[in-house]
């Protein structure tokens, strides 16, 4: 009987210059791995946000209240309902209705009560819906109740369209600062564990530098190195973080978590790059860190 | 030559070594070999002095030029410095990795290298596994792989009998011929005596001669074309870490 065996040398190719440190390495993974995860929750987070102030602003943006003052013999229901029939037909506005009296004191009940409402004057009020492509102005809504010998003030919610706008680009420059200080976390942990890297395998770079290996080629192997295990760490930092957005999707309904925070499912596709931009940015790391500390050598 | 404030280690050295000679440095523990060694193989810069590789003034060479210069000279570390990662057949092709040579290029090199210095059997033994012979035939494999133009061994036979000794300065004698300029740090006067090669004797940082039987050897070979692009020089190597010499600096003429 004969046993084929296999030439070794047929199978060989370049081992990794670098040593594998297996305590150090899982020790690195899980920091990246848990940084990663942060900073892909903080995008997905921004996302949610973003689309949350997008839909308050847009829902501000589709919608004018118009508030009626009845004429002399003319009752408040009458006079709304003759207001939304003006409006109805401006051009702009997808849709008038006088709202109910029942919808009417609901909105103040919150800060009445139910005692007293019964003594008060409840508003006569008109919601109208603006097509939002052309939505019509305040002048134009204004100019149909004039036209309908209707008076009344019209309010475009402008104020809090700038209020709500100003913090939803608040919100989109803090999503976007925590996912940078989270990256440049994850940066700097990398350079960090190169230093380290590098001390506790200064024999093979002096090796490898006395063998005649340029900075940049001694850079390269650290750079290789780091890269490759942040490219690891951040794709499993970016699988939990879609494993918890689609919790918190599943878990919230149809609007997501909170309709504060609506999610999509193709929010998950945003933290795809992740492995990709941790890799480059543990890899950039590595390589400045690496050749600053060998430019010290001499 | 000195490290940090303290005393100079090296001091009034200065000679030139030939290309193709073959020289032992000797002197007692201390005395400054493995310095004026590493000053050569451009681990350390001298405090002060000149010192001439290839043509090349180090002082003067640009960082970039380092490397290419380093991979010109071969050594053979008194410590080996193996990298334990690596099997017997990757740290001799190393220094051909860095040179940027493919794997399929020295594949069979290194494998007939290692045969040539007894090591065709362990050719993917980790170094920890390797006797100490074995370990200092893989050190000296390593330097001489890419032909260098000269090889420096510090302390080479230091961890091995003497009948291995003699088999590693064969393997020294075989190279020179072969056209290496061989530098060996050694302490071992016997096999100095018996190599009846010229000596560089350092006492106290200084280095002083002694006289050694001439050695006139053909070169067998023409060299390979270098693979940088640094320009070929008459003299391998010139040093003078001192205000006076204390003697001609061509030792090497005497023996071509």
């Amino acid at each position: 009987m004969s046993v084929a065996t296999e030439d070794p040398m047929a199978r060989w190719k370049p081992a990794p210059l670098l040593p594998r440190d297996e305590e150090r390495e899982f020790s690195l993974h899980f920091v990246v791995a848990v940084l990663c995860f942060l900073a892909c929750l903080a995008a997905v987070a921004a996302i949610g946000a973003d689309r949350a102030a997008s839909g308050w602003a847009r829902d501000i943006r589709g919608e004018a209240t118009v508030q009626v003052r009845p004429k002399l013999g003319e009752t408040g229901s009458t006079a709304a309902a003759r207001a939304a029939e003006a409006l109805a037909g401006v051009k702009g506005v997808t849709e008038a209705a006088a709202l109910e009296k029942e919808k009417a004191e609901a909105l103040l009940k919150p800060w009445l009560g139910d005692a007293v409402l019964d003594d008060l004057p409840i508003p006569h009020l008109v919601t109208v819906r603006l097509d939002p492509k052309a939505p019509a102005t305040a002048a134009d809504l204004h100019r149909a109740l004039s036209a309908a010998g209707i008076d009344g003030d019209v309010d475009d919610h402008a104020r809090w369209l700038r209020d709500v706008e100003r913090a939803a680009g608040l919100v989109r420059w803090i999503a976007f600062g925590v996912f940078v200080v989270v990256a440049a976390a994850a940066g700097a942990v990398v350079a960090f564990a190169t230093r380290a890297g590098m001390a506790a395998q200064k024999d093979v770079v002096e090796v490898l530098h006395l063998s005649g290996a340029r900075d940049e080629f001694i850079a390269r192997v650290f750079q290789t190195r780091f890269g490759r295990l942040a490219f690891e760490a951040g794709a499993v930092g970016a699988l939990a973080a879609i494993a918890v957005a689609l919790i918190l999707k599943l878990l919230g309904g149809q609007d997501g978590f909170t309709p504060a925070l609506p999610l999509s499912w193709w929010d998950v596709t945003a933290v795809s790059p992740c492995p990709l931009i941790a890799a480059t940015v543990a890899a950039l790391a590595a390589r400045l860190t690496t050749l600053r500390l060998l430019r010290g050598w001499e | 030559m000195r490290y940090g404030r303290s005393s100079e280690v090296l001091k009034d050295v200065a000679f030139t070594l030939a290309p193709g000679s073959f020289h032992f440095l000797t002197g007692a523990s201390g005395a400054g070999k493995s310095s004026l060694l590493k000053l050569i193989y451009l681990a350390h810069r001298p405090s002060r002095g000149r010192i001439e590789l290839f043509g090349h003034d180090v002082e003067s060479a640009s960082r970039n030029d380092l490397p290419f210069l380093r991979r010109r000279v071969g050594v053979v570390f008194q410590e080996f410095r193996l990298l334990d990662h690596l099997s017997a057949f990757d740290n001799v092709a190393l220094p051909l990795r860095i040179a940027g040579m493919k794997p399929d290029e020295y594949r069979d090199d290194v494998a007939e290298l290692l045969t040539w210095v007894g090591l065709g059997q362990r050719l993917w033994a980790m170094p920890p596994t390797l006797s100490g012979g074995e370990k200092q035939r893989l050190a000296i494999a390593r330097a001489v792989v890419n032909r260098p133009d000269l090889l420096l061994a510090d302390e080479p036979t230091g961890n091995v009998d003497h009948e291995m000794a003699l088999r590693i300065l064969r393997l020294f004698v075989e190279l020179n011929r072969l056209g290496t300029t061989v530098l060996i740090a050694s302490h071992d006067q016997d096999l100095v005596r018996r190599s009846g090669m010229p000596v560089l004797h350092l006492y106290d940082g200084k280095l002083t001669r002694h006289s050694g039987e001439a050695r006139a050897e053909p070169r067998a070979a023409p060299r390979p074309a270098p693979r940088d692009e640094t320009p070929q020089a008459d003299e391998q190597a010139q040093f003078d870490l001192g205000d006076e010499s204390e003697f001609g600096d061509d030792f090497g003429e005497d023996e071509a």
